[in-house]
Formats: C-alpha cells, structure tokens, sequence
C-alpha cells in the first residue's frame, strides 16, 4: 500500500486546481444511442432530457445507421467478439485485409494498415519511418495526438504557422539539407473547421522532395466531391504520400484508425509501429461495421451531399441570426463568443433550450477565442436546425450579442 | 554586438510573434511562452546558418534560449572560437 494520504492529497489537490480554473471535464451520461437526437442525463442523478445534439463527430449519421448495426450484429456473429491477439501473432481475419484493402482504393492511395484508434496511427507512424537524420514540420494547429506522434519520434521537428505557405518554403528550405522531410498537417482542423492547402503543399513537397501527411480524422467521407476527403477536394489524389484517419467520426463512429499511403510506408509501420505491434487491433464487429460504411458511402454521395446542404443552411441561419462564425464551407462552423465564462453560459442556457453543444476556451483554443463548437451532421433533418437556430436567437438575444462586432462582445464580456 | 542583437530579435518576432506583443532584449522568451521547446530547433538552425557556427545540443538548452540577449551570449562563443 504504498498510495499514502499524502499522495492521494496530492491529487485531490491537483483535481481541484482544475475545478478552481474551470477545467475540470464532466461527462454528460447518454442513454440512447448516438444520432440526432439524443436522452440525456445532466448533471448525474437529473431525469432524462431529449436535446438535439450538434456537437457530435457523427457526420455523416452512420453511428446508428440500420444497415451498419446489422452489419456489425452479422460480423459479431461470423468473426466473434475479440481477437485475443495482436495483428503478427493470430489477430489478422480475413476481414481485417478485406477493410485495408477497401480503404486503399476509397482514398485512392497504395496500402493501409489498420490501427486500433488514429490517436495510435498518429502516435505510430513517425517513429516508425523516421530517424534522426530527417525532418518533421508541422503545422501550428495540429491534432494532439500529431503532436504526441511527433514527441516519440528521434527526428528533428519544426513548425510553420498556420496554413502560412511562404513560412512552409522557408522551412523546407531551411532543413533542405535532412535525408528526408515530412510536411505534416490535418486536412480539416478540428477547432476552426478551415482546410488545409494540400495542393500548394503538394506543389512545395514536389519542389523541395519532402513527403507530404495529412490527417484526413475530420474530412474521411465527406470532404470533396465523393467524399474521399481533403485530398479529393484539393485535386491531389494519388500525390499523398501519408494519410491517416479515424473510423470514429464520418466513417462510423464507433473506433479504429489507420495509416494509408505509399506501400513501403504501410510495410514500414507493419514492421516497426509500436501502438500497432503491441495492442490488438480493431474488433470483428466494428470493422464489419466500418465495411458497410464504405460499401454505402462507395455507391453513393447522397449522405455528403446532404450533409453540405445541411451545412449550407445553417452557416447561413447563423450568420443571417448575427451570430459570428469561423469562415469556411466543413460542418465544424464554430460560433465565436471570445470570452470563456460566455461561452460556459450560451452552452448552458442552449441546454436548456434542448440543443446540446459545448463551449470551448483557453487552452483548448487560443486566449480570447471562446466558442461554441457545432458540427453539422448528415442525420439532421433541417427541423433539428431549424429548432437549433431558434435556440441560438433566444440565447443569442439574452445575451446581446446578435448583430454584434468581435470587438462590442469583448467590450461587453472581456477577453 | 547590437546588430546581431537586433537581428534575432527580428527573426522572433517575426518567427513566433502573430499579435502585437512586444519583444525586448530581455523579454523571457522560453519561460515566457513565446518560443516553445519544439520551435526551438529553428531558432537553433538559424543561429548556426546565419552566423556560420555549430552549437551542441547540450548547450542549446531552454535557459540558454530565453533572451535574445543570452542567445547573443551563447552564439557569441562560438563565433569568438
């Protein structure tokens, strides 16, 4: 017993630092499954309260898609439960090829390996293919779970600022002497919902002979014309060098990641990378799941075309409410509040209204950027938006913050 | 010695500055938030291609790197070698 009363106060101490700064994360309990609309339980021990969800990573509404449940209800029946093994040793089902192989020509790359999550790919994949004789540069605003890929990794790392091409070149040319250079970014990034410049990137990693990652976690499905993602809509299919995404939004939602790129990467990572080597991977019945996905995504751009159009309608309602939004055309359209306490507050009393979404503020996003994140999905019906945006006038107005500049909201709230 | 202080202190903002904060001689750089331990590396790459001079990774420590005033210090005894 070597857990004292010292140090179980030092953690008491350490949590309540967190309460006393605001940081402190509560889980909010569902008792149903995951879609538009939701049961939930807040605060715990509260009856239950239907509210419309809009800050889900559900996208394309395939989380409780019927035919992806079956799916999975059939996978879970033909493959088991669980694998009890990694990849290498006995856990590699001919479902497990069957999903790699689908995934490589749905993003139209050379290969894919599976992981059990994108947070494991991105923690994987550097080390894997890198050593201290190369160069990572990233992006500014990269995903967390890059940035810890990047922290395990032998290799020199460096950053350019966000989406800033000209600060891009000087870095390539600045490290042009490294055996190789890997430009590394997120196709679309979580907090802003903007997209990634992949075609002048790719233009700059031709010039300076560097490899091009994209984080795909936030486009895979939904992003460019058939959904293949950042790189479809950037006109650079087939010029990526290294994509990793996420079944755990757009693609289903429910677990599993993967790195897809040149085959002697994807060979590099089935030989060395530590979070693939050593944890199982995906479970039969999600990756049936994550396979029906793709088969229906595949023979059809109906889900993507509702989610723009759903998008569409509510970037316009909120602007045409006078509420300030972050720029861009992805279902992230964060609704810019500045000031932290604010955006706890709008949060709460959207609640109240029945809408569920979640405020964001320092250090999740840079001081003075406070925020409603919503994401738009294609299991929204435009009744959800409509009753969503009735909400966000109601809250908008109690608050007067409609029609309001950036700078009459500090005024009235602070930064 | 004035030239080169001004020099890095250019290259910091305009490398790690995107408001309008002010960066001093002796502005904490390191401990204050402005250069963080990755972006260090291009701090470090720069000092070496601009001034012609190779500074070990033992000595490129975030101390070393908190003020343009100690980086001058630092590249300088290098460039005396």
């Amino acid at each position: 017993m070597a857990y004292t009363e010292k140090t179980r106060g030092m953690y008491q101490e350490i949590l309540g630092g967190l309460k006393d700064a605001g940081l402190f994360k509560q889980e909010r309990y569902i008792h149903s499954a995951q879609a538009a609309d939701i049961e939930v339980e807040f605060p715990v021990g509260a009856s239950l309260k239907k509210v419309i969800n809009i800050c889900a990573n559900n996208y394309l509404g395939m989380s409780s898609h019927p035919e992806v449940v079956k799916a999975a209800h059939a996978g879970l029946d033909s493959h088991g439960y669980g694998m009890s093994s990694v990849r290498f040793i006995c856990g590699t089902q001919d479902i497990h090829k069957k999903l790699e192989a689908m995934v490589t020509e749905f993003l139209g790359t050379e290969d894919t390996i599976l992981f059990p999550s994108c947070m494991d790919a991105n923690a994987g994949v550097f080390e894997a293919i890198l050593t201290k004789d190369d160069v990572m540069i990233s992006d500014r605003l990269v995903h967390a779970s890059i940035i810890d890929g990047i922290r395990l990794c032998s290799a020199m790392h460096d950053t350019y600022k966000h989406s800033d091409m000209a600060h891009l070149e000087e870095k390539l040319q600045l490290h042009n002497d490294k055996r190789l250079k890997v430009v590394i970014t997120d196709g679309v990034f979580s907090m802003d919902g903007d997209t990634a410049k992949l075609d002048q990137m790719a233009d700059l990693c031709e010039k300076y002979d560097a490899l091009l990652f994209c984080d795909e976690s936030h486009a895979s499905g939904f992003i460019g014309k058939t959904g293949r993602g950042t790189h479809e809509k950037c006109g650079v299919m087939g010029r990526m060098d290294i994509i990793t995404t996420t079944f755990g939004k757009g693609l289903g939602g429910a677990s599993g990641g993967c790195v897809s790129g040149r085959k002697e990467i994807v060979e590099m990572c089935r030989q060395k990378a530590r979070p693939y080597l050593f944890s199982n991977t995906i479970a039969p019945p999600v990756v049936a799941g994550v396979i029906k996905v793709l088969e229906i995504l595949s023979a059809s751009t109906d889900r993507r075309d509702k989610l723009e159009k759903n998008t569409e309608f509510w970037r316009k309602g909120l602007i045409d409410a006078g509420l300030i939004i972050k720029e861009g055309d992805t279902p992230i359209v964060p609704v810019m509040l500045f000031n932290a306490k604010l955006a706890q507050d709008v949060s709460r009393d959207l609640y109240d209204e029945g809408i569920y979404a979640i405020g964001f503020f320092f250090p999740v996003v840079p001081q003075s950027q406070a925020r409603i994140r919503t994401q738009i999905s294609a299991g929204h019906e435009i009744h959800h938006l409509e009753k969503a945006l009735e909400a966000f006038k109601k809250v908008g107005k109690k608050y007067d913050i409609l029609g309001k500049s950036k700078q009459e909201i500090i005024d009235m709230y602070g930064m | 010695m004035e030239d080169m202080k001004e020099i890095i202190r250019t290259y910091v903002i305009n490398e790690y500055v995107e408001d309008d904060s002010e960066v001093t001689f002796d502005t904490p750089l390191i401990s204050g938030g402005i250069v963080d331990s990755f972006s260090m590396v291009s701090l470090k790459r720069f000092l070496e291609n601009k001034y012609k001079i190779s500074i070990p990774d033992d000595k490129a420590t975030p101390e070393a790197f908190d003020s343009v005033n100690k980086i001058c210090t630092l590249v300088n005894e290098f460039v005396k070698e």
